[in-house]
């Protein structure tokens, strides 16, 4: 046999390395064929809950679409790490090309801007939390809505005493009067009220603008001050009903302090009222 | 220059070179001469082999590899649950004391599938591109990557089982990895979704030990019991595209692992025992051209080969500084 020798010059391929070959090439791209259709098997969840996840604050989204934020979000969690709600977690697999990004579970824990500062969007690094808003007003991650009209405590002019949500549950809020920097636990701070106005009361956009008309802006900065107000109570029949208004950015505090089983008020992500 | 071309083929999958007769270095033609007058007894090359495992230092690369690989990825946990800020994020991205990281892969799918430049993301790809620079490139897959090393023990199982003839390691063309690379690169900038992160064991490996565990993990379960049943290091070796990217990093550095013909036996342990064994067809007897060759960017610098080699011909280096580590 005469010996090649050379660069791109090999030994003619008997028929036995030609049959290895060739089943070598089918495995291959059985391979490939798995893992890339596995792969996009990462797209599905997409098409049924596209918008089904409360976003972080500064979540980019365009109208329905959270196409950006999914696109550019490198799933790191650092926003995770600095909310001092603890009210971030990570999408698990069941998210598809969600995996790994973040979102509130607003019924668990609501986030209730006791950073002031929007530490998630300062810590995100690649802007899928957009760098563009500064204060809580400017943020719009859904809007409230009274789902459940007949079970709103105010509704049917009843009061609330005692711990919301009962002994176990673990959300926590920032009260002001009780500590500015440390949130404490819900369970911790039973209220007595005459008339239940909780979603209005412990609402961050109305605590801010109680604060601002009492001349004491947040952090003392008059930016801090929300242009329009977020929800207020109308009076209606013998009790009075929450009115969710336009300055809402749709946090969740709301639904999670709401003391009905399940909450009468919720937050949507899909409503378009107003992105501007 | 014929060191970055020569990697960028293995890191394409394409056979390493084969040099001609005339391109072997007349001193490495004489040792390979010498070599086959003394032939290397069985009995001979046991006992080195024998006295290398029995050796003190026969773990030393492994044994620090493994402890840094644990201790960065403890660094992220503790730095979280202590609130010590000093490692915030995962590894896909982090700050670390502050300055922004980023891994290349996870940074180069977000930028195309955002198709925007991040600034942040790309002070965070320009330092982590340094560090690698300096420290080897793939030194990220085994030096860093916590899949490695789950994927490392799962290997031993493999080799185990394959031992008894209980199951056989099937191989695929190694350039399906450089298919994967284009697809999924073709995929976020085609869905404008970061497809990959989907599936990226090191990903979900990270995010799991930082914030808790998933169901995500039964993938990564499931892509280890491929590597123990089917096919050894399937997905280091043939899938994944975090190793070609840093593979391209890796042929820049001077940090690498260097082959020294003179002593060579030639018996082949470190292809044995590497993941990625290509890179050490050099050792195959009449492979070398020069007496000293420096093993290609593919190369994941775990030193194994470093810790088996009986004759210590392997070595690492770093190139402009001629004293070995």
């Amino acid at each position: 046999m005469k010996k090649q020798t050379g660069k791109g010059k090999r030994p003619p391929m008997t028929a036995k390395r030609r049959e290895q070959s060739r089943r070598e090439f089918l495995r291959t791209s059985v391979l490939a064929a798995g893992f890339v259709t596995t792969s996009l098997i990462g797209l599905v969840p997409l098409a049924g809950n596209a918008n089904a996840r409360l976003r972080p604050p500064g979540a980019l989204k365009d109208r329905l679409e959270e196409r950006d934020f999914l696109a550019s979000c490198i799933k790191c969690g650092q926003c995770v790490q600095v909310c001092p709600v603890e009210a971030i977690k990570l999408a698990d697999l069941a998210d598809g090309v969600g995996i790994g990004t973040p979102f509130i579970d607003a019924r668990a824990q609501a986030c209730d801007f006791s950073c002031d500062g929007l530490q998630c969007v300062l810590a995100c690094p690649t802007g899928a939390l957009t760098h563009d808003i500064d204060y809580p007003a400017q943020a719009r991650m859904g809007f409230a809505r009274l789902a459940r009209p007949e079970a709103c405590l105010a509704a049917q002019d009843k009061g609330f005493e005692g711990q919301v949500r009962g002994p176990d549950f673990v959300g926590k809020l920032r009260y002001e009067a009780i500590d500015r920097w440390d949130p404490i636990p819900v369970a911790d701070h039973p209220y007595d009220l005459e008339r239940c106005d909780l979603c209005v009361r412990q609402c961050p956009i109305e605590i801010r603008i109680a604060q601002c008309e009492a001349g004491k802006p947040p952090s003392g900065d008059p930016n801090q001050c929300p242009p329009r107000h977020a929800i207020r109570l109308v009076p209606e029949g013998k009790g009075a009903v929450p009115i969710v208004e336009d300055g809402c950015v749709g946090c969740g505090v709301c639904e999670m302090i709401c003391p009905v089983e399940s909450a009468a008020i919720v937050v949507d992500i899909d409503e378009t009222a107003d992105f501007s | 220059m014929s060191y970055i071309a020569e990697s960028l083929r293995q890191l394409i999958g394409l056979r390493p070179a084969k040099p001609s007769p005339d391109e072997r270095r007349p001193e490495v033609v004489a040792v390979y001469a010498e070599k086959r007058k003394e032939k290397l007894t069985k009995a001979k090359l046991r006992e080195a082999e024998q006295e290398r495992a029995l050796a003190h230092d026969r773990h030393k690369w492994r044994i620090r590899r493994w402890i840094t690989l644990i201790l960065v990825n403890l660094l992220f946990v503790i730095s979280y649950y202590l609130d010590l800020q000093l490692v915030e994020g995962a590894l896909t991205a982090s700050r670390f004391v502050g300055f922004h990281m980023a891994d290349l892969n996870s940074a180069l799918q977000v930028m195309l599938a955002y198709k925007h430049l991040v600034l942040n993301l790309v002070i965070g790809t320009v330092t982590v591109f340094i560090l690698w620079l300096l420290l080897g490139g793939r030194t990220f897959c085994s030096w860093v990557c916590p899949y490695h090393l789950i994927a490392e023990w799962a290997e031993a199982l493999h080799l185990k089982l394959a031992e008894k003839k209980l199951v056989k390691d099937m191989r695929f063309h190694r350039g399906v990895r450089a298919f994967f690379y284009v697809i999924f690169a073709l995929l976020a900038l085609l869905t404008g979704y970061t497809v990959f992160e989907t599936i990226s064991p090191t990903g979900i490996l990270s995010r799991a030990l930082i914030y808790g565990p998933g169901i995500a993990l039964l993938w990564v379960l499931a892509l280890l019991a491929f590597e123990v049943l089917v096919s050894r290091r399937a997905w280091c070796r043939y899938i994944c595209p975090i190793g070609i990217t840093y593979g391209l990093v890796g042929t820049l550095s001077p940090l690498r692992v260097q082959y020294n013909m003179h002593s060579c036996h030639h018996e082949g342990d470190c292809r044995k025992i590497c993941m990625v064994p290509h890179v050490l067809d050099v050792t195959i007897r009449s492979r070398a051209k020069t007496l000293d060759t420096d093993i290609g960017a593919d190369c994941t610098r775990c030193g194994l080969c470093v810790d088996i080699c009986p004759t210590g011909s392997l070595s690492f280096k770093i190139k402009g500084l001629d004293k070995s580590l």
